[in-house]
């Protein structure tokens, strides 16, 4: 056993490279074929996915089963060749389509919700398929029969003219995809509106049903029953991590669907043992993890990022703004000129936000690494140019927001701070144009509003020495 | 404002629609699983009209919409729209669902969600064009949207996702709307750009059929009122229907048999 893994393992280079130039015609025209089956499987998982039709897919593929038994058996009964692969994907067609109208009819006729119907369909067909698979094996030529390959799948195992109509089955999906687009995309957001409209949804329902039903039947050589149900939602659902364009999802669903079978398939080829249907969800495991983390619309990495970098922008605006309006503050006292950077003390900056020493020293020097604030002693900052035009800026949009809290949502001058503090990090360019359009009988664009309310809290305004506790 | 220019061209081209009455129900009755939900409603809405429909929940008020756009079967009754059935007269009717009854998290822009409304104009297998779009566009500008365009739906606020959903029906130019609960839960600016495009269609000669929550804004909106608790209580102008007694008897002041026997609504039901 150890003898032949190494065997086949030093073998490896030779055969990669036969498998991968596809050089073999056999190879070639299976591998091609299984990408292609991959490629259909995304696209139509898509809606699948969409329609929240998933888990009814996985019930569809188990249900399959018994029907593939039963024609093999019917037709060593009547006398013929049992190992018809025609024969058998009719056969699983059937049993698939029964299993899907039990699902249903669960559902309509009784109360049980839908997962409770699905999983008793899945596991009942299944059950009586793996059974009758047993009296498949002790029929005179059935151990040979190799039907164990539509559960997990053989694309090795492929003949030319499987091949054919897994190229054919895909075709037909994807061109009915495009000519349906639309309708799908329809039935699939907004099923209600869609009948209302006139859509007739029962039957574009089942034509999606169908095309599930055919990528389920001519797949089932290459992937098996078993894990059909990934390649028709994984490549989908890691689509989603990348964009937030149907078109794009359904696209890009199939690019990475025909990847997932493509290398599957190569690796099964290249070693036989490994079951292609497993391969290839293995595969589409891996894109799927890849795209979850990395994914540019909501990949994880991505949303954290952005959570990060609006704490950080949260960080900066609160101290720049603290200083603006300290020096504010402090021109109002001295009577210095309006618009001029005032150097402003480390303390009373504390004492203007519930901030730490450590915190507030530690966003201090990020500012001062961007040439926003310059130190001037230990304990006392001035802001630069930049910062001062930065925060007048962030200042300009926390008391128009304040404003608009006051004047039309009615709010308490004494509360609006708080509520601006949280929505001013968020604001877009556009709400803030809106902001002064609105604001514009009272307010000129561009220069500061004075603030509607105190700017610090009555206990820190007192002279040094009675600071807060 | 150019409410007067809106007020000529509308009760031009609404000369049709003027004369025809765009909805009456008679002696309708919708049963869910032999519970009836609506019984034996009848009404007849009048041109021109904004209606509200107020009832307490569990009154059958998306019954009633859902049955005029046979989206539920009648167990009896008959219904006529513009004096012709719904399948008719589909392209005249516009409809606002609820805007819990969709995923927002589906894939699209809001331009798309407005574009599906033009879909059946569009016809079978055609793509969308650019003039499709541009009609999408001009609807959420009526709703105060346009900017928004390109947002993906998730990203929209309730009351901007409500907007694109009057939107959706806006494209369709219809000349009845119903619109179930699109004042739900959303902002005050919301409301008052939806409360505008209502005025604007009444002001062009079309009828909206609303349901609504907030009996205290329903005087204001509304110049017809459906006041509906199964049966209809009360139909008819709203100074002269919406009364408090009316309201006694539609949430539930005294139960009838009828009510008492299905009493589903009774936990359920509102404060008057």
């Amino acid at each position: 056993m150890i003898w032949e893994w190494s065997i086949s393992w030093l073998a490896l280079p030779d055969d990669l490279w036969r498998v991968l130039s596809l050089r073999d015609y056999n190879t070639r025209v299976v591998v091609l074929g299984t990408a292609l089956l991959g490629a259909a499987a995304g696209v139509i998982g898509s809606f699948a996915l969409l329609r929240k039709r998933a888990l009814l897919g996985d019930a569809l593929s188990h249900a399959m089963l018994p029907g593939i038994a039963l024609a093999y058996l019917a037709a060593v009964w009547l006398g013929a060749e049992g190992k018809s692969v025609p024969l058998l994907l009719f056969g699983a067609t059937l049993s698939g389509l029964l299993g899907t109208c039990c699902v249903l009819g669960i559902r309509h006729w009784t109360r049980l919700k839908e997962d409770a119907a699905l999983s008793i369909v899945l596991s009942v067909f299944f059950g009586a398929g793996v059974a009758l698979l047993g009296i498949v094996q002790q029929t005179a030529r059935g151990h040979a029969a190799g039907l164990e390959s539509f559960v997990f799948g053989k694309a090795s195992a492929l003949a030319i003219e499987d091949a054919w109509v897994i190229m054919g089955g895909g075709l037909v999906c994807v061109l009915l995809v495009s000519l349906f687009f639309k309708e799908w995309k329809l039935l699939c957001f907004d099923e209600t509106f869609a009948a209302s409209n006139g859509w007739p949804v029962v039957g574009l329902d089942w034509l999606m049903m169908f095309l599930i039903v055919l990528i389920s039947v001519v797949g089932l050589q290459a992937v098996g029953l078993v894990l059909m149900i990934a390649l028709l939602v994984i490549p989908p659902a890691a689509a989603r991590f990348w964009t937030d364009d149907l078109r794009t999802m359904v696209w890009l669903a199939g690019v990475l669907g025909c990847v997932s079978s493509f290398g599957g398939a190569i690796v099964s080829a290249l070693l036989p043992r490994l079951p292609s249907g497993a391969m290839i969800v293995l595969f589409a495991g891996a894109i799927f993890l890849v795209s979850l983390l990395l994914g540019t619309r909501r990949g994880v990495f991505y949303q954290a990022w952005q959570s990060w970098s609006l704490q950080q922008r949260i960080q900066r605006q609160h101290l720049l703004r603290a200083m603006f309006e300290l020096s504010e503050l402090q021109e109002v006292h001295s009577g210095s000129s309006v618009g001029q950077p005032v150097p402003v003390d480390f303390e009373r900056l504390q004492a203007m936000r519930s901030w730490s020493k450590r915190q507030l020293a530690a966003e201090v020097r990020r500012a001062i690494s961007a040439g926003l604030v310059i130190p001037l002693s230990p304990s006392q900052l001035r802001l630069t140019a930049a910062g001062q035009q930065l925060a007048a800026r962030l200042v300009h949009q926390h008391r128009l927001w304040e404003l608009y809290l006051i004047t039309h949502a009615e709010l308490a001058p004494s509360k609006v701070d708080r509520d601006a503090d949280r929505i001013e990090h968020v604001l877009t360019p556009e709400m803030i144009a809106r902001l002064e359009r609105l604001l514009n009988a009272s307010q000129q664009g561009g220069s500061v509003p004075v603030s509607p309310h105190p700017i610090l809290p009555p206990a820190a305004v007192e002279p040094a020495g009675g600071g807060r506790p | 404002m150019n409410a007067s220019g809106i007020e000529i061209k509308g009760s031009e081209a609404a000369g049709k629609s003027a004369r025809e009455v765009p909805l009456s129900v008679y002696d309708l009755t919708v049963a869910y699983q032999r519970k009836p939900v609506l019984w034996d409603v009848g009404f007849e809405i009048p041109p021109g009209s904004l209606v509200g429909v107020v009832g307490p929940n569990g009154a059958g008020k998306s019954t009633l919409l859902k049955a005029v756009l046979e989206l539920l079967p009648k167990a009896s009754g008959r219904i006529r729209l513009f004096g012709g059935s719904y399948a008719e007269n589909r392209q005249r009717v516009g409809y606002v669902p609820q805007r819990e009854s969709v995923d927002w998290d589906f894939p699209v822009d809001a331009l798309d969600v407005v574009t599906m409304g033009l879909y059946r104009q569009i016809g079978w297998f055609r793509p969308v064009q650019r003039r499709h779009r541009d009609l999408a566009m001009a609807a959420l500008e009526r709703v105060g949207i346009a900017d928004l365009a390109h947002r993906q739906i998730s990203q929209l606020s309730g009351g901007q996702q409500q907007r694109t959903f009057l939107a959706r029906a806006l494209v369709q130019g219809a000349d009845l709307y119903l619109m179930d609960e699109p004042f739900a839960a959303v902002d005050a600016a919301t409301e008052r750009a939806m409360l505008a495009v209502l005025r604007e269609m009444k002001a062009s000669g079309k009828t909206a059929i609303v349901i609504h929550h907030d009996l205290q804004t329903v005087p204001q909106y509304f110049d017809y009122v459906l006041l509906l608790n199964m049966r209809v209580v009360a139909f008819g102008p709203t100074s002269e229907v919406f009364t408090s007694e009316n309201l006694q008897k539609t949430y539930g002041g005294r139960l009838t048999l009828l009510e008492e026997a299905t009493h589903a609504m009774r936990e359920q039901g509102r404060q008057p």
